[in-house]
């Protein structure tokens, strides 16, 4: 089965990033497939790659980056909401004239419409936030 | 058509699961995780809400266990899953609708 996942809080918020990453990894372990997963509103926050939590707490975003590349995951963070939060790219900074990018491995910038796409492609779109 | 519903705040700070349980038809099933996992706590109003409701209802152990609620204090009519459970409920019901 094909799942999408939506991700609309931050790390180290409340829980959704972690509850989504649980849920991801479970869907994979499964053999379901998972199209796509989409960072929304403070969701965003998961995809810098200067994270730097306490050596004995879990590296949400190392986790997310982790999975991405054992599992070959589509990770797209909405740009509009990361324009918003100052999370970029390489050619966003570029365009933007800012000094340096911050996206994390295995994270994309694209739009909205990949959310779309994502609820038209899926078997089921489950949807973790605040 | 059935649907999962996902429940995760307190019964005792939204009103999300009243709401989840009076929208949820019979063959819907609802999942209360994170701190949705205080709705499944015996003796309360939101156990009295579960009971008279037609939906199937589950909660999310690791986050019970994450709260330091014993399995013993779950009130009857819950089943308590895993993750594994929670994707099954989700493949099994036609949409899942995260109550946020």
């Amino acid at each position: 089965m094909k799942f999408g996942v939506v991700v609309n809080e931050g790390p180290y918020t409340h829980q959704a990033s972690d509850s989504a990453y649980q849920f991801t990894k479970e869907a994979l372990a499964q053999g379901h497939e998972v199209i796509r997963v989409f960072f929304y509103h403070d969701g965003v926050n998961n995809g810098t790659r200067l994270t730097v939590p306490p050596g004995d707490d879990r590296h949400i975003q190392n986790n997310w980056s982790q999975l991405a590349k054992e599992h070959n995951l589509d990770m797209v963070v909405c740009i509009a909401a990361a324009q918003r939060r100052g999370i970029l790219d390489e050619n966003e900074a570029k365009r933007q004239g800012k000094d340096a990018d911050n996206i994390a491995d295995g994270f994309r910038i694209s739009g909205l419409g990949q959310l779309i796409e994502a609820g038209i492609q899926a078997d089921r779109l489950v949807t973790f936030g605040d | 058509m059935s649907i999962l519903h996902t429940v995760n705040k307190s019964p005792f700070q939204k009103n999300d699961l009243a709401s989840c349980l009076s929208h949820a038809s019979d063959a819907d099933a609802v999942l209360m995780i994170e701190d949705g996992v205080y709705g499944a706590i015996k003796g309360t109003k939101a156990a009295a809400q579960i009971s008279a409701a037609g939906a199937t209802v589950f909660v999310l152990g690791v986050d019970l266990a994450a709260r330091g609620i014993s399995e013993d204090k779950i009130a009857d009519g819950v089943s308590v899953v895993g993750y594994d459970g929670f994707v099954k409920l989700a493949a099994e019901h036609n949409a899942v609708n995260s109550w946020l």
